[in-house]
């Protein structure tokens, strides 16, 4: 069947995004489109003393300046967080759009100002004056725990948001009985998804009706959430995502501006206009990641790990988005990675800060997993004196004992985490590399290396297993595909997945192209408007191939049933004798009497006198997919940095990814989504971090702030796959699009100790700057009484931006330490 | 509004005249006024590149030029990279190393590289990442776009 699927083929999107004819948000400025600007706070926590607008409003240019109050009748409800476990309390603040009477992080918003022009509403923001009286802020997670601290919400007395705790095996046995216990407090930093493309819209009204046009992930969910939200049926609004610029889990949610958008289009009958600064992205999109986990690993002598007990402290900021206190959870069913551990228990708090909410980014929960139980097998292994490879093969859970149920209850369908070690070590020979580091050595060049052999969960989901009666999360997670091929024989497929990037339009033409016998350049990829095409789930957690693409592929499987069945009636032939070879339909044993898809389309909306009349005409089919299970891809990746110990700068010189996502569809879009997801990695573990101050303030609220990885800072990437197919989709595929960002870090990470181990450096938290690189270095020649990089970053100095130097200013010009 | 200014600029070998307020960037003007949407902004802070164009011939910022301070001159942008109604050797690059993912940066990055193929017709894999140090992508991880740069060095781009 395959003749296009496991092609390189090269994309569909790109002709129009090479040219610059893409049709991003920003793009789209319907006729008479107002301007929106936003009102937002100075102050980390403060009370709202008073809002004059009437100076603004006094502007020729200005329709019209709205807060909390001017539009109190519109809301038909408060922002939603969609996730309530059974038995489990959380203390889930009021959440509006505008700030009511508080704000609680700098950039709250306060009002909104409408004008008619891009410059001048931002001018007009200028003269809304808001009077604040300050209230003291926490923005320390585990200060926030302590008695006396002060309150993000009085109302609830304490910080603390919930707590959460999985378990399974005998955990307090398993320590009593260990030879060995290791603990480690893993601090994995605050960051930003910082697509390149901001967050935006244009709200459309027509009448009743309002079209938005957003920058989002999730067109489906948003429609849903803001019919809630704003009280229009959905029947009456109509949301499209058109090109989007980039997601990485910041445009997965639902906005305060985006309710806004549709209930002043609604108010004011014309479209209105909204595109976010970056400063605003960095302040106002959710933030990820953000926690202090202490882990303990049991272990015999020989190296059998036995238990493992973790506790997370996870900052969630002040208020929940949609998915805020689920995110930290999101890692737990693979807790106890590719290792075959008999007993795990896992508990996450949650604590209010006067910080922007944490959410989805890339990962979300897989990569904070990863990174403590990657590098807490690396102690684990020196404590032993193991090698740590070896330490890995002792607990990889075998290649023969899948389907395998961990200790926590989840069923991995399928792996082989021996197989893509090995793979890896053919491309990567460890013996050569400690001589060649022993050399460089004696020349005073630290060269070190990291690896990680990670499994991560993804494919969104079983529906019962993560919804309402499951984990609790108020929706379900199965996908739409419809196939529908047209009079002349072209195909149009409609998702309900929802890119940004990923390629779906290529791989899903391929996908349907062998499956209904057509040329992918003849099939179009629909998707991202909530008008066309069935509902849908949209697109994170790498959940677009194997949910979406299985749904399509079905669809495509109905048609090609279809398709068959009026082939075998104009052939004279049974439909099981017809088979599909090369793009014909062809009755077996007899090529010679086939029909091509454009002859039964043609038969199927024209139908002649021979067809029987039982046969509907069309040639459309829809396919929703529910998965039974998730899917868990997984890897070796290994990494190489040197280390300048007289300024800390950090350089990775060699990274190898052996990855296994199962059959590849389109390898070229495997490797590229790889890539991207290790740099999104390298990014964390070397360069950024979101800073607030001690009072709240954001500290990185640009890119000259918070350091992307520019070309210059990361290297050309080998890569090479292994093949094992999930037993839990047709395709057989697993997603790829956060694998990298999960499986990077520690092996980054454990990269920089081994370069440093010689002088002593045992452990180091994230983002490995130079003034933390170099802070650690003289920490342990100082006999460890040197000074400590502090966990948050407070010093200006100690953050991912300026020293590491993102942008135009390179690493050289930067001024490194 | 406030002070205007009448300016000329030679866009994509078009003569265009406008009156332009005087704060009005050049992203802006070549955007919303001339309709080019195919030039992007992805910061406040001149840092991300996707505003990149060429005046007079060399790879400017859009974001960090006034429109008034290119009256007179001669902007490309990437509508007009391709001189001969297909494709520029760095465009058909990009898509056949898959050298983009979400497109966002891919006009910046593209005529980032056309600037540094003109000045380096054959640079190094090292002198492409410097060269293209002021361009940010999120998506790609910046390895395909150095393979699409050498392979449009190798087709001879800058001849």
């Amino acid at each position: 069947m395959s003749t296009y699927v496991g092609q390189a083929m090269k994309r569909k999107e790109d002709p129009r995004l090479i040219t610059g004819r893409g049709n991003f948000i920003d793009d789209i400025t319907p006729i008479g489109t107002l301007w929106a600007a936003l009102v937002r706070s100075p102050e980390a926590h403060a009370r709202i003393v008073s809002i004059d607008k009437s100076e603004a409003e006094q502007r020729p240019d200005v329709i019209g300046v709205f807060t909390h109050d001017d539009l109190a009748g519109d809301f038909a409800a408060p922002m939603p967080m969609i996730w309530a476990p059974a038995g489990v309390e959380i203390k889930t603040p009021e959440h509006w759009p505008l700030a009511k009477g508080e704000v609680k992080h700098v950039g709250d918003p306060v009002a909104i100002v409408i004008g008619t022009d891009r410059y001048s509403v931002n001018d007009a923001v200028e003269d809304v004056i808001v009077e604040y009286d300050a209230l003291p802020a926490v923005v320390e997670p585990e200060a926030a725990l302590e008695d006396g601290s002060p309150l993000v919400w009085e109302s609830f007395g304490t910080n603390q948001t919930h707590e959460w705790s999985v378990a399974g095996g005998e955990v307090d046995a398993a320590f009593a009985e260990a030879d060995v216990v290791v603990s480690q407090r893993v601090v994995n930093h605050r960051t930003a998804g910082a697509a390149i493309e901001t967050r935006g819209w244009v709200a459309e009204p027509r009448g009743e009706h309002v079209t938005l046009y957003s920058a989002t992930q999730i067109p489906h969910i948003l429609r849903f959430v803001l019919s809630l939200c704003c009280g229009i049926p959905e029947d009456k609004l109509r949301v499209v995502a058109p090109d989007v610029g980039g997601g990485f889990g910041s445009k997965l949610n639902v906005f305060a501006e985006e309710i806004l958008a549709v209930l002043l289009a609604k108010r004011l009958q014309r479209p209105i206009k909204w595109i976010e600064t970056r400063s605003e992205n960095m302040a106002v999109t959710h933030h990820g990641r953000d926690q202090i986990s202490y882990v303990e690993m049991a272990v015999k002598r020989d190296g059998k790990v036995t238990g493992l007990r973790v506790r997370s402290v996870c900052d969630l900021g002040a208020y929940f988005m949609a998915l805020t206190p689920f995110i930290p959870e999101l890692g737990f069913p693979v807790g106890n990675g590719a290792y075959d551990i008999p007993a795990v228990s896992l508990t996450f708090v949650g604590v209010f800060t006067n910080k922007f909410p944490t959410d989805a980014i890339r990962g979300a929960g897989r990569p904070e997993v990863t990174h403590w139980i990657e590098l807490t097998m690396n102690q684990v292994a020196r404590e032993l004196g193991m090698d740590p490879l070896e330490l890995r093969r002792r607990n990889f859970i075998a290649a023969d004992d899948f389907p395998h149920e961990t200790a926590l209850g989840i069923v991995y369908d399928s792996g082989n985490y021996q197989g893509t070690l090995d793979k890896l070590l053919e491309r990567f020979d460890v013996e050569e590399f400690r001589r060649e580091q022993k050399e460089l050595r004696e020349q005073g060049i630290h060269r070190g290396l990291g690896f990680s052999t990670w499994v991560e969960v993804c494919g969104l989901a079983p529906s019962r297993v993560v919804g309402p009666q499951g984990v609790g999360l108020q929706g379900a997670f199965w996908e739409s595909g419809m196939v529908r091929v047209s009079a002349s024989g072209t195909a149009t497929v409609y998702t309900g997945t929802s890119p940004h990037g990923q390629g779906h339009d290529t791989g899903f033409a391929q996908i349907v192209a062998d499956r209904i016998g057509l040329d992918p350049q003849n099939v179009n990829v629909i998707h991202g408007d909530t008008d066309q095409g069935p509902w849908g789930w949209d697109t994170y957690g790498s959940r677009t191939l194997a949910v979406g693409g299985e749904a399509v592929a079905r669809a495509a499987l109905k048609v090609q049933d279809k398709a068959k069945r009026i082939c075998a009636a104009l052939l004279e032939a049974a439909p099981e004798d017809i088979e599909l070879v090369d793009g014909n339909y062809q009755v077996k044993g007899s090529p010679d009497k086939s029909m091509t898809m454009v002859e039964i389309a043609g038969a199927a909306h024209i139908p002649p006198q021979e067809l029987p009349t039982d046969i509907e005409p069309g040639l459309e089919e829809t396919s929703f997919y529910d998965p039974e299970n998730f899917v868990f891809p997984f890897g070796a990746h290994a990494c190489v940095v040197d280390v300048d110990v007289e300024t800390g700068k950090v350089k990775v010189v060699r990274y190898v990814a052996v990855d296994d996502c199962g059959p590849a569809i389109n390898p070229m879009l495997i490797d590229g989504q790889v890539h991207g997801g290790v740099v999104h990695a390298i990014g964390q573990a070397l360069y950024e971090q979101v800073v607030y101050d001690e009072d709240g303030q954001l500290v990185t609220g640009t890119f000259v702030d918070y350091a992307l990885p520019t070309a210059a800072e990361v290297p050309s990437f080998e890569t090479d796959r292994t093949e094992t197919p999930s037993p839990t989709n047709g395709l057989g595929v697993k997603g790829i699009g956060e694998a990298g960002t999960i499986a990077a870090s520690p092996a980054v990470t454990e990269a920089v100790i081994d370069a440093l181990r010689p002088l002593g450096v045992e452990w180091m938290d994230m983002p490995l700057t130079p003034m933390r690189v170099w802070q650690a270095i003289q920490a342990a020649g100082n006999g460890g009484d040197g000074p400590r990089a502090s966990e948050q970053g407070r010093s200006l100095d100690d953050h991912g931006g300026g020293a590491a130097g993102s942008g135009p200013t390179g690493p050289e010009e930067g001024g490194a330490a | 509004m406030g002070a205007t200014v009448r300016i000329a600029v030679t866009v994509n070998g078009e003569v265009r005249q406008s009156e332009v307020e005087a704060r009005t960037l050049l992203v802006h003007w070549l955007r919303d006024e001339l309709g080019l949407t195919g030039t992007h902004i992805g910061c406040d802070t001149t840092n991300c590149g996707a505003c990149t164009v060429h005046l007079n011939g060399e790879s400017i910022k859009s974001c960090t030029v006034l429109a008034a301070q290119a009256d007179g001159a001669q902007v490309t942008t990437i509508e007009g990279l391709a001189t001969d109604g297909g494709l520029h050797p760095l465009q058909d690059a990009f898509w056949e190393k898959h050298g983009l993912q979400c497109g966002y940066c891919t006009p910046g990055m593209i005529m980032a590289a056309a600037d540094l193929l003109q000045r380096n017709p054959n640079p190094s894999d090292e002198e492409i990442r410097h060269g293209l140090e002021g361009n940010l992508c999120r998506c790609t991880g910046y390895h395909n776009i150095v393979e699409a740069v050498k392979s449009a060095a190798a087709s001879g781009v800058s001849a």
